[in-house]
């Protein structure tokens, strides 16, 4: 598989990455270095080998369902770039 | 300067103060700091508060445990409330966390001294902190040289003695292989076994905090305290925290120690100091034999695309909206997305997202990422294989000797080929232990001790019983 330029564009939308064309052409050429690199994995027969995704045993983890203490409002909204009242303020949407 | 429990017995005798030796320390690291580039942030001010507490638990005869009054260095991508945590990145440049992560409550209740937020690569991205967005860390052997990385100022801020001990954390190696060039030890210990509540992820399924110090008993005493069930991580393992000191100092006698051959093709003066230190083992009763895992070649491709995967995923928060830097000049909610994350994110760090978003994207899931996964288990298998024979696997942490700053960062496969011999212990899961094994040309070398899930204590004890038959921890680098 080889990636174009096409595709990079896509995945930079995907990734939110507003990329200028120097950019988009870098990570073309990187890309295809580090996906040919990937290939090799090709090699091997991995028919019917279940996945892991991760190695613990242990898998959905719930609490009981009660409203605990939650981080303070204040606190939540400290470290925001732009707030409006008790809300995060970002430009516009629509 | 010294270990944990010489200066324990200092401070219960008050031989020194905690303040003193706060102070002490801080005069030392505000000297090789702006050489070694170790710290992104001090706390020195906090540190010197906290130790005037534990001071006057001394003076009124409160009993103190082994942490108290301890100074420390803290990965800057573990959350300390109040101190700035940038992770290495602009785009968190002013970041002032609102909670602690577990480990760091864990080290404060136990009455240790943060002195400052250790630098490391952009979101732990790197195999040499050349990737930090602020400034390279150098290797205090050698300033021409890398300490490694990730986690490069935790593990050099040690073997210069700017502190006791650091937390890092390790990915793909980002604790060991550090230790391994700083000449330092340092434990990445089994998913799941530390908490990761705090840590601000990179790869969740491979990620973990912790311990690097000059002593293998200093790490084990740093381990004690931080591991255990945390409620606040839902894949934290429901298991009691290690009692790695108890188990210090046990005879090794008939322990069997597996050589797998894959990872012994490196530079030769880096092998050649591996076996004699396996050598010495075999004096120290151990059985040594040589074993296979036959599936390594396929770890670092793996890796990549499970470890790039998820940190696309994982850093989509980064946009501008709750917290860290944003880009003004935008009037739309997208662009100004896409031109924020653009801006304030590195290099390595923006192609990490597109390779992991481009292998979870439709069409390309089965090919990249599933792909990754079922090997994965085939890796799994070889470390269960191997494990029914024996007892621990040892192998060198890097194919090479610490290398030259700008050496290996214009070529990505070149870097991510020094991760041969890290990478499969976190697709895997297991613990391992990377202490010096020997100095080559004045460099120190490393090497790593594996052992099955949840075997830290053992690792501990096998690791303990070699550093005590050579005089590796005890050599110092000169920083002026």
């Amino acid at each position: 598989m080889s990636i174009t330029i096409k595709d990079v564009k896509h995945v930079a939308i995907l990734s939110r990455l507003g990329l200028n064309d120097d950019e988009l052409q870098k990570y073309e050429k990187e890309l295809n270095d580090v996906l040919n690199f990937m290939e090799k994995l090709n090699e091997l027969d991995t028919q019917g080998v279940e996945p892991t995704s991760h190695v613990l045993d242990i898998h959905n983890v719930f609490r009981s369902d009660v409203v605990e203490k939650s981080l303070d409002l204040e606190d939540v909204l400290a470290n925001a770039p732009d707030r409006d009242d008790d809300c995060f303020k970002v430009p516009s949407i629509l | 300067m010294g270990k944990i429990r010489e200066l324990h017995n200092q401070l219960i005798n008050k031989e020194i103060s905690a303040v003193e030796l706060a102070k002490e320390y801080l005069a030392r690291l505000e000297y090789t700091n702006p050489k070694l580039g170790t710290y992104l942030s001090l706390s020195g001010e906090k540190g010197l508060d906290d130790a005037l507490v534990i001071d006057k638990k001394i003076a009124s005869g409160e009993d103190i445990g082994l942490l108290a009054g301890i100074p420390m260095g803290i990965k800057d991508n573990i959350s300390t409330k109040g101190i700035i945590t940038t992770c290495g990145s602009k785009i968190l440049e002013n970041y002032k966390p609102v909670f602690n992560a577990t480990v760091v409550d864990k080290l404060y209740e136990a009455g240790g001294i943060i002195l400052g937020k250790c630098n490391m690569d952009e979101f732990a991205m790197g195999s040499s902190s050349e990737n930090s967005a602020y400034k390279l860390v150098r290797n205090p052997w050698d300033f021409s040289r890398v300490p490694g990385g990730s986690s490069g100022g935790s593990a050099a801020t040690v073997a210069a003695e700017e502190v006791v001990f650091s937390l890092g954390s390790d990915t793909g190696g980002s604790i060991r292989q550090p230790a391994g060039f700083c000449g330092v030890a340092g434990m990445k210990p089994t998913y799941g076994r530390v908490s990761r509540y705090g840590l601000i992820a990179y790869a969740s399924s491979l990620d973990q905090i912790g311990p690097i110090a000059k002593s293998v008993e200093d790490c084990a005493i740093v381990h004690d305290i931080i591991s255990g069930y945390d409620k606040m991580d839902s894949t934290s393992a429901n298991m009691p925290s290690t009692k790695s000191l108890d188990n210090i100092g046990k005879d090794i006698r008939g322990l069997r120690i597996g050589v797998p051959k894959e990872y012994f093709g490196g530079d030769e003066k880096v092998l050649n100091t591996l076996k004699k230190a396996l050598a010495k083992f075999e004096e120290l009763g151990a059985i040594v034999e040589e074993t296979t895992l036959p599936h390594t070649e396929y770890a670092l491709p793996a890796y990549y695309i499970i470890a790039s995967a998820e940190a696309s995923s994982n850093l989509a928060r980064f946009d501008g909206v709750r917290y860290g830097a944003r880009d003004w000049d935008q009037k739309d909610v997208t662009d100004m997305m896409s031109a924020t994350r653009d801006k304030y994110f590195g290099k390595e760090v923006k192609k990490r997202i597109m390779i992991g978003t481009y292998a979870l994207s439709a069409g390309y899931y089965d090919a990249y990422y599933l792909k990754a996964l079922k090997v994965r288990t085939l890796l799994k298998r070889d470390f269960d294989e191997a494990f029914k024979k024996f007892d621990v696997l040892i192998t060198p942490i890097a194919p090479t000797l610490p290398f030259k700053i700008g050496e290996n960062i214009k070529d990505s496969i070149t870097m991510y080929l020094g991760d041969i011999c890290t990478v499969t212990i976190n697709l895997v899961g297991i613990p391992g232990i990377a202490i010096p094994c020997g100095f080559v040309d004045g460099l120190p070398v490393g090497m790593q001790i594996l052992g099955k899930p949840f075997s830290e204590e053992l690792l501990f004890n096998v690791a303990h019983k070699f550093e005590q038959s050579n005089d590796f921890h005890l050599r110092k680098p000169e920083v002026k």
